[in-house]
C-alpha cells in the first residue's frame, strides 16, 4: 500500500497544488453542496467531465506499457457513441445498445491489434490508419447528422447519479479499480510490463506477446467505447464530427503526467487517472478562476514542457551521471561490469 | 620494413574489468594481419581505440612514426584510420553514390551536381571489379556489395589502414572470394590491412600475419605460414595439448550407455543456418557443444527451441513427436533455454529479481492463474540462496545486478519449470570464478535428479568437466561425437581444426 | 537500367492518381476541364505548402504535430497586426516567417537536446501555437487590405477560363523548392542519413542537432508560409481554422509515398498525396449524392494501401531484421 502511495504521490501533490492554487483565485472551487438528490460543486463537475479523458487514459495506459500507442481512441469514441446512439434510435432497447457499442470498440481493438502485432506495423502508424477513417466510419452510420435520442434509460449513463455522484464519475473509478484489480490480482500487469521491457526476452520465456498485444488494443478500444457512451448519453446524440475529437492526446498526455514511460515498462493506472483529473482541473480551474478560456492551451502546454524537462532521460542521466560521481568520491569501489558488457 | 601502425603497451580498463592488458600489435603497409580471439578477448575493445570509439587508459599508438590519440572515428578517418564493420555502416536508404561521397558531394550553385557525383562514384569504384548502377539504392544491393562499396570509401577517406571487423560473416563462399581479391588488391597498393575473423579457414588463406588476444592480453604474433590450425585454436583456447589433461574431466558415469533416451531430434536442420543434424539426448545426462564462435553452435540451440524455424527434421520421445517450432511449444514440450545474450534475449530488466525468476512459469501457467505471492516470494528466495545470487532483496530490478548474477536470475527461471531439457549457451560468460564453479556444481546437482542439459561453452575444460559427450560443430555442421575416454582437450581441439576440404 | 525499388511508392502514387482522374473523367467530362485542375490546385494550395515541410520532417524520421495550430496562428497574427497597425503586408509576412521558424527550430532544440520524442514535443507545440492564436483574439478577424485584393484579383487565366492563382502558383514553387532542398543538397541528404538511422548518420559525419534543429524551422517555415496563403485564401484568420491539418498533411505524405519511418520518399510524391485527397473531394462534390465521409474512409483505405506496400517493400529490399521472435 505505501509503495502504491509512494507511486502516485507526484501527482497527488501536483493535484492538490493545482486545486489550492484555484482555490485561491476562486475560494468556492472545493464547496460541495447536496441538493435535489445529488452532490453539487466544481469539484463534482471536474469528476463528471473528466470521465471521457479518464477512461480513455485506462486502456491507453495498458498500450502505452507494451511499448506502443494508440491514436484511434477517440474516433473510436465517435464510432461507438454512432453504433450506441443508432441502435437506441433505432429502438433496439437499452443493453443491447450497449453490448453493441463494447462490441463496436472491441472491434476496433482487434483491428489496431491486428495491424500492430501480426502485420508488424508501427503503433503510431497502424493507429493514424483508424483515426483518420474511422471518423468516416462514424459518420456513415450517423449519416452525417448528429444521431439524437431520447432514452433516459441510456441518457443515464450520461447525466444520471448514483448515490449522488454523476455516474461518469463512478464509471471512470470502478473502471479504473476493475482494471487494476484484474491487471493486479492475475499475473496480465506482470506479462505486459514484460513484454513493453522486453519482448523478445519475454517471448524466449513462453510468453504469448502476440495475443497480449491484441488484447491490450482490445482494452483500449473498449475504454474508449466506454469513453464514447459516456459522451453520446450527455448530449443525448451521437455527433460523429466531434465526439472525441483530440481527446486521444489528451488521453497520452495523462498517462504521460502519470508518470509512466513512452517507453513502456512499468505502469500505473491510478497515476494516468490523475493525470486525467490534473488536466481537467487545469480547464475547469482556468475558466474559473476568471482566466479566459483562451491561456487554457498556453497553460497546458507550459505544463506538458515543464513535465518534460522532468522525465527528460537527459535530465535524468546528467542527474544519475552527478549523483554517482559524487557517490565516487565518497567510496572508490567500483560496480561490477561483465566481459559481455565490455565487448558488446 | 618500417611499421606502418604500432601499438605498444595498450591498456584499457572498464569498471570491474580489465579488458585490455599492455597488448603490443604492429602492422606493415602492405601486409594483412589477422586479428583473433573468442568474445571477450579484446579484439573489439582493441579496435574501438584504434578508431576513436574509446579513450585508451595508457600505452602509445604510432602511424607512420607519429605518435597519435584519435578522439572520434571521424577524427581517426582523417587520420587514415578507416574501419567496415559486419553490419555496413553505411545508409541503405541513399542510393551508391550518395554513400560513396556523402559529406563531400559535389556541388554546383550550392546544389548537389548528380551527373558528377555518380562519376566520383564510379571513379571510387572504379578498380573494386564493381559493375553496378551507383544511382540505385544501396540496400538493393547484396551485403558483399555493400561491403565492397563501405570498403571503397572507407579507403577513399582514409588510405593508410583499413580495418575489416568480421566483413565475411554474412557472406557466401562467392562472395567472400570476391571480397578477398578486393582485399588482396589494396594490400598489393599498400595498404596495412587488419582483419578480425573467426573463420580460420579465411585466415589462412588471407591473411600475412596474425596476432592471437586471450582474456585482455596478446598471446602471440605469428607469421601465418608458420602456424598450423592446431596450434592456433590451442593459442586462442588457451590449451597447450601437453598440459595434464582430464584432471577435472567428469567421472563419466558407467552406466551412462544403458540410460534411457529422453529425446531424439531428427534431421533437425535449416539451410544457410545449420545442417540437418541426428541427435539423441538420454536421461540426465549433460552434452557438450563445442565449437568456435560462428560454427553453429548457437543455430543447433535455436532450432531446437524454436527460436528459429527449422526447415527440415523434427523431435521425439517414447509418446511420439515433440512439438518445438517455436519458443511456447518447446517450453510445453519440456524444454528451457538460457541464451548467449542475456540482456538482449535473457533478462527483464526493469522487472523485479522475483518476477524474472517466476516469469516462464508464469507463462506456462497463464495470466488467469497468478502465481500466490508468498509462492512467488518462496521461489525467488530458495533461488536467491541456491543460487548465491546477489541482491539486496528479491524486489530489486534485475537490470541493477551484475552480469554473473543476472545469468543465475535466467538459471533460476528455468529452474523453477523444472525441465526435463535445459539449454545453456554460454552460461559462464562474464561470470566470476567463484561463480563460474557454482554454477557448474549446479549443472551436476540438477542432471543427478535426471534433468537432461545441452551446453554450449567456448571453454573446453568446462566442457570437458561438465560434459558425458561433446559434438562439435564446424561450419554449420555437426561434425564429431567424442565419448568417453575420446573427451579430451586435444580430441576437441583436433575435431575442431579438422579441415575435410569441403570449404576450400 | 533497372528502375529504384525506392521508386515503386512514387510511382504507385502517381498511377493511382492518374487512374483516379481517369475514373472521374469518364463520369464527368469536365473533370479534365483547366477550371477545376485550376480549382484543385487553389483550394490545396495551403495543404500542399505544409505538407512540404512535413515530408522533410518525416524523411528525417520525425513528426510535426504542431503545423495545423501554426496555420491557424499565422492567419490570426496577420489579420491582428493588419488591424492594429499601419504594416504592409509583405512586412507582417516576414515578421510572422522568423517567428513561425524560430519556433519550428525551437522544437527541434528541445527534441534534440531532451531527447525527447517529437511526438510529444510537437503535441506542446500544437497546443501552444493553437494557445498563443486564442490568446490575440477569439474571433474571426476578417483581413481588409488592398494588398490582399490585389493578390486575389491576380491569377494566369489558363485557356480554357481556368484560374492559376498567385497561391496555387506559390504552392508548386514550394514544391519544387522543398524538393531542391530535400534531393539536391547536402542537408536533403543529412535529413534522409538521419531518417535512415541516427547512429549510423552519425558515424558518417552528420551533424545531428543541426539538422534536427533545421528540418523543424523548415517545417515551421513551410506551416507559416501555408498560413499565409491560408489567410489570402479565406481573407481572414480564425484561431479555430485547420484543426488537424496536421493529420491531413501527415496523410497527404504517406499517401505520396513516403515512409512514414522516414529516409526514403520523395517531395513530389507529397504534391501528388494532395491532389489525390483533393481530388476525392471534387469528385464527391460532383457527383453530389455521396456524402462527404467516404473521403475519410477512402483516405483510410488508401494509407492502409501505402503503409502495406511500403511494409513489403522494405521486406524486399531486407532492410528489416527477422522478427523471428515477435
Amino acid at each position: 500500500m505505501s509503495r502504491f502511495l509512494a507511486r502516485i504521490a507526484p501527482q497527488l501533490v501536483t493535484l492538490a497544488a493545482i486545486v489550492v492554487l484555484v482555490t485561491l483565485f476562486f475560494p468556492d472551487f472545493i464547496q460541495i453542496s447536496f441538493e435535489r438528490g445529488r452532490f453539487v460543486g466544481p469539484i463534482i463537475d471536474v469528476l463528471k467531465r473528466g470521465a471521457p479523458v479518464a477512461l480513455l487514459a485506462i486502456g491507453m495506459t495498458l498500450v502505452i506499457a507494451t511499448r506502443g500507442i494508440d491514436l484511434s481512441v477517440g474516433t473510436v469514441m465517435a464510432i461507438t457513441g454512432a453504433v450506441g446512439a443508432w441502435a437506441i434510435a433505432s429502438g433496439y432497447g437499452v443493453v443491447p445498445a450497449l453490448l453493441l457499442a463494447m462490441v463496436a470498440g472491441l472491434a476496433c481493438g482487434l483491428w489496431n491489434g491486428i495491424l500492430v502485432a501480426i502485420i508488424g506495423i508501427q503503433p503510431i502508424v497502424a493507429t493514424l490508419i483508424l483515426m483518420t477513417s474511422g471518423r468516416g466510419v462514424a459518420q456513415l452510420i450517423t449519416e452525417g447528422r448528429i444521431l439524437t435520442f431520447n432514452d433516459p434509460a441510456f441518457a443515464f449513463f450520461g447525466s444520471g447519479t448514483l448515490l449522488g455522484i454523476p455516474f461518469p464519475a463512478v464509471l471512470w473509478l470502478l473502471l479504473a479499480v476493475a482494471v487494476t484489480l484484474l491487471m493486479r490480482r492475475t499475473a496480465l500487469g506482470m506479462l505486459v510490463e514484460a513484454i513493453g521491457i522486453n519482448r523478445a526476452a519475454s517471448a524466449l520465456a513462453g510468453v504469448n506477446a502476440r495475443v497480449l498485444l491484441i488484447a491490450v488494443y482490445m482494452a483500449s478500444g473498449l475504454c474508449a467505447a466506454f469513453a464514447g457512451i459516456v459522451a453520446t448519453a450527455d448530449i443525448r446524440g451521437a455527433d460523429a464530427n466531434n465526439a472525441g475529437l483530440w481527446l486521444e492526446l489528451d488521453a497520452i498526455l495523462a498517462v504521460v503526467i502519470g508518470g509512466n514511460s513512452l517507453l513502456g515498462g512499468r505502469f500505473s493506472i491510478a497515476a494516468s487517472v490523475l493525470g486525467a483529473l490534473i488536466i481537467q482541473t487545469i480547464d475547469t480551474g482556468i475558466l474559473l478562476a476568471g482566466f479566459p478560456s483562451e491561456y487554457n492551451l498556453v497553460i497546458k502546454a507550459g505544463l506538458v514542457l515543464l513535465i518534460l524537462l522532468l522525465q527528460s532521460p537527459n535530465l535524468a542521466h546528467t542527474w544519475r551521471f552527478l549523483r554517482d560521481e559524487a557517490m565516487r568520491r565518497r567510496e572508490p569501489e567500483p560496480e561490477l561490469h561483465t566481459r559481455k558488457e565490455i565487448e558488446p | 620494413m618500417p611499421m606502418l601502425l604500432t601499438i605498444r603497451s595498450l591498456s584499457k580498463s572498464f569498471p570491474g574489468a580489465r579488458a585490455l592488458d599492455q597488448v603490443d600489435l604492429d602492422l606493415r603497409a602492405g601486409e594483412v594481419h589477422a586479428l583473433l580471439g573468442e568474445n571477450g578477448a579484446g579484439k573489439s575493445t582493441l579496435i574501438k581505440c584504434l578508431t576513436g570509439a574509446y579513450r585508451r587508459d595508457s600505452g602509445e599508438i604510432r602511424l607512420d612514426g607519429a605518435a597519435i590519440s584519435p578522439g572520434s572515428t571521424s577524427e581517426a578517418q582523417e587520420l587514415g584510420i578507416g574501419t567496415v564493420y559486419q553490419e555496413v555502416n553505411l545508409l541503405p536508404n541513399l542510393t551508391v553514390a550518395q554513400n560513396l561521397t556523402f559529406g563531400r558531394e559535389p556541388r554546383r550553385f550550392g546544389l548537389v551536381n548528380g551527373r558528377a557525383q555518380r562519376e566520383e562514384a564510379r571513379r571510387m569504384l572504379s578498380g573494386y571489379g564493381l559493375d553496378i548502377d551507383v544511382g540505385r539504392d544501396l540496400g538493393t544491393y547484396s551485403v558483399a556489395i555493400q561491403q565492397i562499396v563501405a570498403i571503397a570509401r572507407a579507403v577513399e577517406l582514409s588510405g593508410k589502414v583499413l580495418i575489416l571487423d568480421e566483413p565475411t560473416a554474412s557472406l557466401d563462399a562467392e562472395e567472400t572470394r570476391m571480397l578477398f581479391g578486393v582485399v588482396r588488391s589494396l594490400r598489393d597498393k599498400g595498404l596495412g590491412i587488419i582483419f578480425v575473423s573467426h573463420f580460420l579457414d579465411q585466415v589462412f588463406e588471407l591473411t600475412d600475419r596474425l596476432t592471437v588476444l586471450r582474456n585482455g592480453q596478446k598471446i602471440v604474433t605469428e607469421e601465418t605460414a608458420r602456424l598450423d590450425r592446431v596450434k592456433l585454436i590451442e593459442h586462442m583456447l588457451g590449451r597447450e595439448l601437453a598440459e595434464v589433461e582430464d584432471a577435472e574431466r567428469r567421472r563419466t558415469d558407467p552406466e551412462a550407455k544403458n540410460r534411457s533416451e529422453l529425446i531424439r531430434f531428427e534431421n533437425l536442420g535449416r539451410s544457410g543456418l545449420v545442417q540437418p543434424f541426428d541427435l539423441a539426448v538420454h536421461r540426465g545426462e549433460v552434452i557438450g557443444l563445442a565449437g568456435l564462435l560462428g560454427s553453429g553452435r548457437t543455430e543447433t540451440a535455436e532450432l531446437m527451441f524454436g527460436v528459429r524455424a527449422a526447415d527440415s527434421g523434427k523431435a521425439r520421445d517414447e509418446n511420439g513427436d515433440v512439438a518445438c517450432g517455436n519458443p511456447r511449444e518447446a517450453i510445453g514440450s519440456g524444454f528451457g533455454f538460457a541464451p548467449e545474450d542475456r540482456k538482449t534475449d535473457g533478462i527483464v530488466a526493469d522487472l523485479s529479481v522475483r518476477e524474472n525468476i517466476i516469469l516462464a512459469l508464469q507463462a506456462r501457467r497463464g495470466w488467469a492463474n497468478p502465481i500466490p505471492r508468498a509462492e512467488q516470494d518462496r521461489l525467488a528466495d530458495a533461488y536467491i540462496q541456491k543460487l548465491d545470487i546477489r541482491t539486496s532483496g528479491a524486489d530489486k530490478a534485475v537490470g541493477d545486478l551484475s552480469g554473473g548474477n543476472q545469468q543465475k536470475v535466467v538459471l533460476a527461471r528455468w529452474l523453477a519449470m523444472n525441465p526435463r531439457f535445459l539449454i545453456l549457451d554460454e552460461p559462464t560468460r562474464g561470470i566470476d570464478v567463484g561463480a563460474h564453479a557454482e554454477i557448474l556444481r549446479l549443472i551436476h546437482q540438477i542432471t543427478g535428479e535426471g534433468m537432461s542439459i545441452l551446453v554450449i561453452s567456448s571453454e573446453l575444460d568446462e566442457l570437458i568437466a561438465v560434459s558425458d559427450r561433446i559434438i562439435v560443430v564446424r561450419d554449420r555442421k555437426h561434425v564429431a561425437e567424442l565419448t568417453g575416454d575420446d573427451v579430451t582437450t586435444g580430441a576437441i581441439v583436433r575435431a575442431i581444426a579438422a579441415d575435410d576440404g569441403a570449404h576450400k | 537500367m533497372t528502375a529504384n525499388a525506392r521508386l515503386y511508392p512514387l510511382f504507385a502514387t502517381i498511377a493511382i492518381f492518374i487512374a483516379a482522374y481517369a475514373i472521374c473523367w469518364m463520369q464527368f467530362p469536365y473533370m479534365l476541364s483547366t477550371r477545376v485542375v485550376g480549382n484543385l490546385l487553389t483550394d490545396n494550395a495551403y495543404l500542399g505548402i505544409v505538407a512540404v515541410g512535413m515530408t522533410v520532417v518525416i524523411l528525417s524520421g520525425g513528426i510535426d504535430l504542431s503545423v495545423g495550430s501554426v496555420i491557424a496562428f499565422s492567419g490570426v497574427f496577420i489579420s491582428v497586426v493588419l488591424r492594429d497597425t499601419s504594416l504592409h503586408p509583405l512586412v507582417v509576412f516576414a515578421l510572422l516567417l522568423s517567428v513561425t521558424t524560430a519556433f519550428g527550430a525551437f522544437m527541434g532544440l528541445i527534441i534534440h537536446w531532451l531527447a525527447m520524442p517529437a511526438f510529444i514535443v510537437t503535441l506542446a507545440g500544437m497546443f501552444l501555437a493553437r494557445g498563443a492564436a486564442y490568446m490575440l483574439t477569439i474571433d474571426s478577424v476578417p483581413i481588409d487590405h488592398a494588398f490582399y485584393e490585389f493578390i486575389k484579383d491576380s491569377y494566369y487565366l489558363m485557356p480554357g477560363k481556368g484560374r492559376l492563382t498567385v497561391i496555387a502558383v506559390v504552392m508548386l514553387l514550394s514544391v519544387a523548392f522543398g524538393a531542391l532542398i530535400a534531393h539536391r543538397t547536402r542537408f536533403g541528404a543529412s535529413v534522409f542519413a538521419l531518417g535512415g538511422g541516427v547512429q549510423t548518420a552519425r558515424l558518417m559525419g552528420v551533424n545531428v542537432g543541426q539538422t534536427t534543429v533545421l528540418v523543424y524551422a523548415f517545417s515551421g517555415f513551410m506551416a507559416g508560409l501555408s498560413g499565409i496563403v491560408f489567410s489570402i485564401y479565406t481573407g481572414s484568420g480564425y484561431p479555430l481554422a485547420t484543426v488537424g491539418t496536421e493529420l491531413t498533411a501527415i496523410a497527404a505524405v504517406v499517401i505520396g509515398g513516403t515512409i512514414l519511418t522516414g529516409g526514403a520518399g520523395y517531395v513530389v510524391g507529397t504534391l501528388f498525396g494532395v491532389l489525390t485527397m483533393g481530388l476525392i473531394q471534387t469528385y464527391i462534390v460532383f457527383d453530389g449524392t455521396l456524402s462527404s465521409w467516404w473521403t475519410k474512409i477512402v483516405i483510410g483505405l488508401l494509407l492502409l494501401l501505402f503503409i502495406v506496400l511500403q511494409k513489403g517493400l522494405l521486406k524486399l529490399t531486407g532492410t528489416q531484421r527477422d522478427a523471428a521472435l515477435a
